[in-house]
């Protein structure tokens, strides 16, 4: 059987990985576009959020190339993420297209589902199999994200626009492309070398911005309109605040355990915000302010439109940003935003940033700045 | 006479209007032109500069910025010296007029923003974005309907007695309870009045939500020249606001100002095409790239058959090499 499963940034790679170890050929989607979310947004109801439209799209693009069934995760909790899997499952069924959909609930939801589910989809394997297809795709996983974070640091001083995200497109491609976790170790280790190689500009005036949100706008490209490039190539380092290999291991790995996850981090949110509200909202506010401590300049939130969990933290936001002096964007994307509306956006933020710190720097030391010239006394 | 003098020139290429503005080294205007973009920006830009050189033939250009939605555009055809986003040049325009300015609430033709500053730093920003209620080509459609010429809106506005409430959430239902609200008889002075207090209040929900606004309060682009959308303002935030002079350029003049800083800091010459360019032809092409499955729509602006900007891919494939710039069409403050 032909399995796909949805986009979601570069976890395309490690899926891959899951699904052929246990013995699958996978179809993996085409790469998100316009017509991708036009596809979706034609099926899915109108006040569902982004993600699920574009979830939509990946399947039936991917059924146009071959593929039989759907691998989709579950959830629990008041975001609306858990019902994504039924109710995309209906829509298929809804507009006659056969795709055989496995849901994974997580383990919280009960073991013997969660070990049922698992069994059945490697039913065609051995326990070997299954633990060396688990280990090389957590190493794939956890290469994608040494990858970008590294060309998150190296795009905001390159001297050729375009360098990094060309270096980084191709050490993705060897990590797919690795079948051992030597050959994994080592496409991470050619990729290291050549960020290194990009030829940089040092004297550049970076900013450090945070970005925060929900997880699959922050880690879907296509959703957050190349917001990380975009910002890169303005000179930004942005210090991505959600992985995907961190994600499995506090939501999935630890929280099966009940082992309380990164408490540190969440006891910054306390002053604004006592428990979880679903998805990464308690996270959005504990990153926010952990942000600030660390000095970065400023903090670009974003989530879809309708994202409840997120909204419950947007309504927080202004009072950490306040407290903590630390400015805050919050982009709020679906199938209507315009990418012309969003950089403007984001060149604005860069700006006000610029000036915060120029500001900032002035006032705590009394002297001009940089010992050059100032750009905008006027602004 | 500024014949001889060096001049900044700031272009604001907007949805609605295009806007020119010369600046000499006070930061004064001496010249602003505003014509209507009609959706063709670049003959727009082209007769703005053909105006500015029948006007001063012998006047030099220091340096020149470009703003607004067709930023880029208009950069590209002039030779901009600095292409700015549009909320960066109204604060740096306001702050320039009233240097304690610490709320500028922009309305234009298409959107509306508002800009928080703290002793001449912009803290926070907000602009439209699920709804274009309360903009000026919604007021410009309904003076329209209401067969008012859009410059005596305001003044009539001013002379209601008892304001009617009008729904704002939504320009069509607006536009359906005022044709409610003429048919109960109602006048047209409290109806404008009421369409300017609906669509205050949806300003306020969209844009102005959680923002700290705190006095002095600027209120600039297009929309400011209605009375009444200024005195629904007032009243809504129950504290003066004041109209620039030159309210409907502030975008232009801050880019001037922004150009006139950065060719200063750099010491560069302007890469001003000259006025020359008013009569040049541009030609500007599309195509979709297949390299991959993306599928940008890169945009060619070329003179005269060669190549002078080109944009729209999410890689650096189709990048322009430029002489004088690092980093082209980077925005950034640096």
């Amino acid at each position: 059987m032909k399995i796909t499963f949805p986009h979601m940034g570069t976890a395309y790679i490690p899926f891959r990985a899951l699904i052929q170890g246990v013995g699958y050929h996978a179809v993996v989607p085409p790469r998100c576009t316009q017509k991708t979310l036009a596809l979706g947004t034609r099926h899915a109801p109108e006040s569902a959020c982004l993600p699920l439209k574009i979830n939509i799209g990946n399947y039936l693009e991917a059924q146009q190339q071959g593929a039989e069934g759907i691998l989709m995760a579950g959830g629990i909790g008041p975001c609306r993420f858990g019902f994504y899997g039924t109710v995309q499952k209906e829509i298929l069924q809804d507009i006659g297209i056969a795709l055989e959909m496995l849901i994974i609930e997580p383990p919280q939801q009960g073991w013997s589902a969660f070990i049922n589910q698992l069994s059945y989809l490697t039913r065609k394997v051995t326990k070997g199999e299954i633990a060396q297809t688990l280990a090389l795709t957590w190493a794939k996983f956890t290469a994608c994200d040494r990858l970008e974070k590294e060309s998150l640091k190296t795009r905001a001083y390159e001297a050729t626009l375009g360098d990094t995200s060309r270096v980084l497109h191709h050490s993705l491609e060897l990590v797919d492309q690795a079948s051992s976790l030597q050959m994994v170790r080592q496409a991470v280790r050619t990729g290291l070398t050549s960020f290194k190689a990009v030829a940089k500009d040092l004297d550049r005036e970076v900013l450090t911005v945070g970005v925060v949100g929900e997880i699959y706008t922050l880690l879907e490209p296509f959703a957050n309109f190349y917001l990380e490039e975009r910002l890169g190539e303005l000179g930004v380092i942005v210090q991505r605040q959600v992985w995907f290999s961190e994600w499995i291991l506090h939501h999935i790995v630890l929280s099966a355990f009940k082992k309380r996850r990164n408490g540190n981090l969440l006891r910054l949110a306390k002053p604004y915000l006592t428990h979880f509200v679903g998805g990464h909202g308690l996270e959005t506010v504990a990153h926010t302010a952990a942000m600030a401590k660390t000095g970065a300049d400023g903090i670009i939130h974003i989530l879809p439109f309708t994202c409840m969990p997120e909204i419950v933290a947007q309504s927080i936001l202004p009072e950490v940003s306040r407290d903590y002096q630390i400015p805050v964007l919050t982009l709020v994307v679906d199938e209507h935003s315009a990418e012309a509306g969003i950089h403007t956006r984001l060149e604005a933020f860069v700006d006000l940033l610029h000036n915060h710190k120029r500001a900032f720097q002035k006032a705590s030391k009394g002297v001009e700045t940089f010992g050059k010239k100032e750009m905008y006394p006027i602004a | 006479m500024p014949d001889q003098e060096s001049l900044c020139l700031g272009i604001d290429v907007g949805s609605v209007s295009t806007n020119l503005v010369l600046i000499d080294d006070h930061h004064n205007i001496v010249y602003k032109k505003y014509l209507r973009t009609q959706g063709q920006p670049i003959p727009v830009v082209q007769e703005g500069l053909a105006s500015i050189e029948k006007t001063y033939p012998k006047m030099k250009i220091q340096a020149v910025g470009t703003t607004g939605s067709g930023r880029q555009l208009a950069g590209a055809i002039v030779g901009a010296d600095v292409v700015k986003n549009e909320i960066t040049a109204h604060a740096v325009a306001a702050c320039c007029f009233q240097p304690d300015v610490q709320t500028v609430i922009e309305i234009g033709g298409q959107d509306s923003k508002i800009i928080i500053l703290r002793e001449g730093v912009v803290t926070d920003f907000a602009m439209n974005t699920v709804c274009a209620a309360g903009t000026g080509s919604f007021l410009d459609q309904q003076a329209a309907r209401l067969g008012i010429p859009i410059e005596d809106f305001g003044e009539i506005a001013l002379r209601s007695q008892n304001t009617v409430r009008i729904a704002g959430r939504c320009t069509v239902f607006a536009e359906s309870d005022m044709i409610h609200k003429q048919q109960v008889g109602h006048s047209m002075a409290d109806i404008l009045a009421g369409l300017c207090g609906a669509m205050v209040r949806n300003y306020m929900n969209n844009v102005g939500k959680g923002k700290q606004i705190r006095p002095p309060v600027l209120f600039q682009g297009g929309v400011a020249a209605n009375l009444g959308m200024r005195k629904a303002l007032e009243e809504e935030l129950n504290c003066p606001v004041v109209v620039p002079p030159a309210f409907d350029v502030m975008g232009a003049l801050g880019a001037a100002l922004i150009a006139k800083e950065q060719v200063e800091y750099s010491n560069q010459l302007t890469r001003f095409r000259g006025f020359g360019v008013s009569e040049r032809s541009f030609q500007v092409d599309t195509f979709i790239c297949s390299h991959c499955a993306n599928h940008c729509e890169i945009v060619n602006i070329s003179i005269e058959q060669e190549l002078v900007a080109r944009w729209g891919a999410r890689c650096g494939r189709w990048n322009v090499k430029e002489k004088n710039s690092k980093y082209p069409h980077s925005d950034s403050a640096s």
